[in-house]
C-alpha cells in the first residue's frame, strides 16, 4: 500500500464529494460572488478527475479565505497574503498533489503582491484563483488593490487617487503560463476555465471576477460579459504573448469603462513547470519528497558520509 | 598563559584571504595534534577594511578565544585607499598593525608586510615596542610574492614567515594548500612558502621565546563552525527542505544547506522574503517533509506571522535565528545576544514555541537534532538561537561525535492504516485536532493520505480544523496547546541540556547561556584555581525554560552572576520572571560592544562584583541585584 494512496486512484469523482456533508454554517452574504466560485470549483473537479484527498487548496484571509470551509478537501486556510509561498512549497514537497491556491484582490494582489509575482515567475504548476470583487470585504469596505481610481470609502474619503493594479498584465509580465479571466456570473466559462487551469502544467492564474453586494454595490462585475475566445469581433490567439499583453490591457482598461472581456488569454504549453526545470539541473529529486518518510526502504544519507571529509 | 598556547592573529583588508588563510592555519595545527578555536572580527564591507582573525590553539582542549593574543601577522590593506586626508573610515593603510597594538600580549611577536605597512607612521610604535618586550619582524611579504609568484599571495608568505618564527613544519601547510588549490596556483605558493620560511630562518636572529605547543588527538578530529554544526545535525535528522532569504550571519547556513540538500536529493529554496521563506517551511512541512527556514533580528521579525501560524496550526517547524547586534540592522557582522526576547514573545497570542540556545560548536549538532526531534514529535514550532560569534567560529570537535544514524521519523504522524480506525468528523474530516491527545499531542495527517483530509486554520478551530468560536473549545484547544510545551519541559528534562561547570558545592554561581558558555566555562575554572569557589552553568532551554534545574543551581549558590551580551540582562530577566524569585541573588555582567567576552574579562567582572567595586573593563557593565 502506497503512503499516499489517494493519489492517482482512478474511479469515477463525484463533485458532491467536494461538498462537506455537515456544512457549516455560510458567512457569505446572500448574493456574494464566492458562491459562484465554489460552485465552479466543485463541477470542475470530476473533469479533472482528482479526489478529496489530493487536493490541497491552500487560502489566505479575507472572505476568500473561507473557501475551504465550504469545500472538502484537505485545506491549509492561511494568513493574509501567504497562500502562495505555502502552496507552491507544498508542491515541491510532493509534486503529485494537486495543489490550489486562493485568495481575494486585497490579499493577492495587496499583501500578496510580492508572492504572486515571484510564484509567476518560477511557474510552479498550480492553480491561484484570485476573487476579484474589487473591495475589501471581510473588513467592511474598504478600498482594494483593484478598485477603479476615485473610489471612495472609509478608508480613502476623497476617492483613491491610485490606478488599479492590473492583475493580467502583472501576471503575464511576471511570467505565468496560464492566464484568465473569468465571471461568477458566467458558471460556464467559470468551470472550463477552472478545469484547464488545473490540467495546465504550469502557473495558472485566474482572475475570477466576484460581486460584493454587500460593500461594493457600483463593482461592474453585473454587467454582460465578453468571451474573447468565443466573440466574432477577437480573433484572438491565446499562444501568442504579445497579443496576450495587447488583449489584457484593453481588458483591463475597459473593466473599468463598463465592459467585461473574460477569457483565455495567455496560455503556454511548452514551458516547462518549475519542479521540472529544477529536477534539470539536479536541485530537486525525481521522486516525491514526502514518499521518503513513509518508505522504510529508503536509504537516508549521513552527512557525515557525505559531507564530514572536507573539514578533516 | 603565553607560554603553553599560541593565540596568532591574521590581519588585513577584508578581501585579502584573511578568513580562507586562518582557516587553513587552523586546519593545520588541528593535524598537527593540537585543539584550535578560532575568532573572526569583520567589518560590513566586501573589500578593504580592517579585519582580523584570531586562532588559539593549546595542546588542551580549548573553547574561547582567550585573553588577547600573542602573535600579530599584519599584512596590510591591499584595498585601503584614502585620498582625502580626513577620510570617512580613518587611516585605513596602517590599521592592520596600529588596530592591533592594543590587544598584543606582553612579550608578543608582531611580523608585518614592510611592502604595505611602515610602523614609522605609528607614532609611539618603538616606545610601545620597548614597554610590552615586543618582538618585531619586519619583513617584505609583497615583494617576496610577486617575485616569486603573484603579489595576492603575500598571506602564503606571511604563514611561511610566522610557521619559521613559531617553528611548525611546513608539510601540514603543503598537505592543505595541494588539496584546495590548483596546480598553476600550487607550485608558486609552495615556493613562497618555503622561501619565505626558509629566508626568515636565516636572516633573523630570533629573540622570542613563543613556540608552538605539542599536541596529539586521541581521534580523529574535523574543524567546524557552528554553521556547520546546525546544518550537519538537520541533514542527519532527516531535514529535506530549507528555503529563506539572505542576511547575515544567518546565511552560513542557508549557504551550506543549499550546497548539501541537492546532494541528499532535498531541495533549498532561495525566495523574495522571509515572511515567505517560514511560509514555505511551513508548505513543505505541512505536505510531510521535514523543513526548515531561518534569519538574523530583521529577517526573522518578518517571519512571526508564519511562526504564530505554526503554533496555531501546529505545524511542524524548525527556524534558525542568527543573532547580530540591533536594533533594526544594528551592527551586521558583530555578536550579540538581544533578540532573546524577540525569538521568544514575537507574534500575536500566547507563545506556543519550543526555543533552545546552543552553547557550543558540538552542542550545536545535538541541540540542531533535538529542534527537528522535538518540532516533529510534538507538532510545535521550534526556533534555534544563535549569534554570528557562534555561527562563526571554528572548533575542533572528534568526528565520531558526527557519525550518528539518520533519523527519517516524521514525528506525530498517522499512516493510511491508522486513518481508516482514527476518528473523524460527522462532516467526514479527520479529527486533526483531537480533544484527548495524549501530552496534547493530536498526531497529523498528510495530504495524498487516503480519508486524512482536514482543514488547516490560524483561527481557532475545533477537532477537525473548522474555525469554532465556542469558549469550551477555545479553552479545551489552548490547554491542548500549552500542555505540549510542558510535555516537551519534561523531555527535555530527562535529557540533561545544560551544562555544569566547576564543583557543586561552590559559593557562587555564574550563569550563561548561547555562545558565552565556553567562555564562561574557562573563567570558572580560572575563578576556582585563583581560589574563590564558583560553579557555572551554560543554559540551553530558554522555552520550556529549565525551572527545576535553575531553581536548584540557584539554591546551591549564595549569589549568582549573570554573564550575557546585551544591554539589557534578558536572560537574568527570563530567569527571574520563570522563577518568580531570586531577584536579590542575581547580578549582571552585560557586554554589548560588538565583541564576545573574554575570560579575563568575565573573571575580573566577578572578582569586583562579589567586592562590591565597579567593573574595571569599560567595555563590560556590572548591574546589581535587585535591592543592592
Amino acid at each position: 500500500m502506497s503512503a499516499f494512496s489517494a493519489i492517482g486512484e482512478e474511479r469515477e469523482i463525484d463533485r458532491e464529494e467536494f461538498t462537506p456533508t455537515l456544512e457549516p454554517q455560510a458567512t457569505w452574504c446572500p448574493g456574494c460572488g464566492d458562491f459562484g466560485v465554489l460552485k465552479a470549483l466543485k463541477q470542475a473537479m470530476p473533469e479533472v478527475g482528482r479526489n478529496p484527498d489530493e487536493v490541497l487548496l491552500v487560502t489566505g484571509i479575507g472572505c476568500s479565505g473561507k473557501l475551504n470551509s465550504y469545500f472538502e478537501s484537505y485545506g491549509y486556510h492561511s494568513i493574509h497574503g501567504r497562500s502562495l509561498p505555502i502552496a507552491r512549497a507544498a508542491k515541491l514537497a510532493n509534486p503529485e498533489l494537486e495543489v490550489i491556491a486562493a485568495g481575494g484582490d486585497g490579499d493577492g494582489y495587496g499583501i500578496g503582491g510580492n508572492h504572486f509575482m515571484h510564484t509567476a515567475r518560477e511557474n510552479h504548476d498550480m492553480t491561484y484563483i484570485v476573487f476579484d470583487n474589487e473591495i475589501f470585504g471581510l473588513t467592511k469596505g474598504q478600498t482594494s488593490p483593484t478598485s477603479p481610481k476615485g473610489h471612495k470609502s472609509k478608508t480613502q474619503p476623497h476617492g483613491s487617487a491610485k490606478d488599479p493594479i492590473r492583475p493580467l498584465s502583472l501576471a503575464l509580465t511576471s511570467g505565468a503560463s496560464y492566464v484568465a479571466r473569468t465571471a461568477a456570473v458566467n458558471p460556464n466559462q467559470a468551470k472550463e476555465i477552472l478545469v484547464e487551469a488545473m490540467q495546465h502544467d504550469g502557473f495558472a492564474h485566474v482572475d475570477f471576477l466576484t460581486q460584493c453586494p454587500t460593500w461594493n454595490k457600483d463593482a461592474r462585475q453585473y454587467v454582460p460579459y465578453t468571451d474573447i475566445n468565443d466573440a466574432d469581433e477577437y480573433d484572438h490567439d491565446p499562444t501568442d504573448r504579445s497579443a496576450a499583453q495587447e488583449m489584457a490591457s484593453e481588458a483591463e482598461q475597459s473593466l473599468y469603462e463598463g465592459e467585461v472581456l473574460t477569457g483565455r488569454f495567455y496560455v503556454d504549453s511548452d514551458r516547462p513547470s518549475y519542479s521540472e526545470e529544477k529536477q534539470a539541473i539536479g536541485e530537486m529529486p525525481e521522486d516525491p519528497l514526502a514518499e521518503r518518510y513513509f518508505d522504510d526502504d529508503y536509504e537516508w544519507e549521513r552527512s557525515h558520509d557525505l559531507l564530514l571529509d572536507r573539514h578533516k | 598563559m603565553t607560554d603553553h598556547e599560541l593565540m596568532w592573529r591574521i590581519a588585513g583588508g577584508s578581501g585579502d584571504g584573511i578568513a580562507s588563510t586562518s582557516q587553513n592555519f587552523a586546519k593545520a595545527l588541528m593535524r598537527a595534534g593540537l585543539h584550535v578555536f578560532t575568532h573572526r572580527h569583520y567589518p560590513s564591507r566586501i573589500r578593504g577594511g580592517h579585519t582580523y582573525t584570531e586562532v588559539r590553539a593549546k595542546s588542551e582542549p580549548v573553547q574561547s578565544r582567550g585573553d588577547g593574543f600573542n602573535c600579530l601577522l599584519a599584512l596590510g590593506d591591499s584595498f585601503a585607499r584614502n585620498p582625502q586626508e580626513d577620510a570617512y573610515y580613518g587611516d585605513e593603510e596602517i590599521k592592520p598593525l596600529s588596530e592591533n597594538l592594543d590587544e598584543l600580549n606582553e612579550g608578543g611577536v608582531i611580523v608585518y608586510d614592510t611592502g604595505l605597512l611602515d610602523s614609522e607612521d605609528i607614532p609611539d610604535f618603538e616606545q610601545r615596542v620597548e614597554e610590552n618586550d615586543w618582538h618585531v619582524y619586519p619583513i617584505n611579504l609583497r615583494e617576496i610574492a610577486r617575485d616569486h609568484g603573484r603579489e595576492v599571495m603575500r598571506n602564503t608568505a606571511g604563514v611561511g614567515a610566522t610557521a619559521a618564527l613559531l617553528g611548525i613544519d611546513l608539510e601540514y601547510f603543503e598537505q592543505l594548500m595541494a588539496e584546495s588549490m590548483p596546480e598553476d596556483i600550487l607550485e608558486p605558493n609552495k615556493e613562497i612558502l618555503h622561501y619565505t620560511h626558509d629566508m626568515v630562518e636565516e636572516e633573523f636572529e630570533f629573540t622570542h621565546d613563543l613556540r608552538v605547543p605539542e599536541g596529539s588527538h586521541d581521534e580523529e578530529q574535523v574543524l567546524l563552525s557552528g554553521s556547520d554544526s546546525i546544518a550537519y545535525g538537520a541533514l542527519d535528522e532527516g531535514c529535506r527542505f530549507i528555503a529563506g532569504y539572505p542576511m547575515t550571519p544567518w546565511t552560513e547556513v542557508f549557504t551550506i544547506m543549499s550546497q548539501a540538500l541537492p546532494e541528499v536529493g532535498g531541495v533549498s529554496e532561495q525566495v523574495e522574503d522571509e515572511i515567505a521563506a517560514a511560509a514555505l517551511a511551513l508548505g513543505a512541512s505541512h505536505a510531510g517533509v521535514k523543513a526548515m527556514s531561518g534569519s538574523s533580528g530583521g529577517g526573522f521579525a518578518l517571519m512571526s506571522e508564519p511562526l504564530g501560524l505554526a503554533e496555531m496550526s501546529e505545524t511542524p517547524v524548525v527556524l534558525v535565528e542568527a543573532m547580530r547586534a540591533g536594533p533594526s540592522t544594528g551592527l551586521p557582522t558583530k555578536p550579540e545576544q538581544a533578540d532573546l526576547e524577540h525569538v521568544l514573545y514575537t507574534s500575536q497570542g500566547d507563545s506556543n514555541r519550543v526555543v533552545l540556545a546552543p552553547g557550543t560548536v558540538s552542542e550545536a549538532y545535538e541541540q540542531s537534532r533535538l529542534a527537528f526531534r522535538i518540532a516533529y514529535g510534538y507538532n510545535i514550532p521550534v526556533i534555534l538561537l544563535y549569534d554570528q560569534k557562534l555561527g562563526g567560529e571554528l572548533m575542533n570537535v572528534p568526528a565520531s561525535h558526527f557519525d550518528r544514524e539518520p533519523n527519517p521519523d516524521l514525528g506525530a504522524v498517522t499512516t493510511e492504516e491508522e486513518l481508516e480506525d482514527a476518528p473523524h468528523g460527522p462532516g467526514g474530516k479527520f479529527y486533526r485536532y483531537r480533544y484527548d491527545a495524549e501530552d496534547g499531542v493530536s498526531p497529523r495527517s498528510i495530504p495524498g493520505q487516503k480519508g486524512g483530509h482536514f482543514l488547516v486554520t490560524g483561527n481557532e478551530h475545533n477537532q477537525a480544523g473548522h474555525i469554532d468560536e465556542d469558549p469550551t473549545n477555545r479553552v479545551t484547544q489552548m490547554e491542548r496547546r500549552m500542555s505540549k510545551v510542558e510535555a516537551v519541559r519534561e523531555f527535555l528534562d530527562d535529557r540533561d541540556t545544560q551544562t555544569y561547570m566547576g564543583p557543586d558545592d561552590a559559593e557562587y554561581g555564574l550563569i550563561t547561556f548561547g555562545s558565552q558558555q565556553g567562555t564562561v566555562e574557562e573563567a570558572v575554572a580560572r575563578l576556582n584555581d585563583a581560589g574563590h569557589s564558583v560553579r557555572g552553568i551554560g543554559v540551553s532551554d530558554m522555552m520550556p525554560y529549565p525551572e527545576e534545574e535553575m531553581t536548584e543551581f540557584l539554591e546551591s549558590v549564595d549569589e549568582a552572576l549573570v554573564v550575557e551580551m546585551n544591554a539589557s540582562g534578558q536572560f537574568r530577566g527570563l530567569t527571574q520572571k520563570e522563577l518568580g524569585r531570586f531577584g536579590d541573588k542575581l547580578s549582571s555582567l552585560l557586554k554589548y560592544n560588538g565583541e564576545p567576552f573574554e575570560p579575563a574579562e568575565i573573571v575580573q567582572g566577578f572578582e569586583a562584583s562579589i567586592q562590591g567595586q565597579d567593573v574595571p573593563d569599560q567595555q563590560t557593565t556590572y548591574v546589581p541585584a535587585a535591592g543592592d
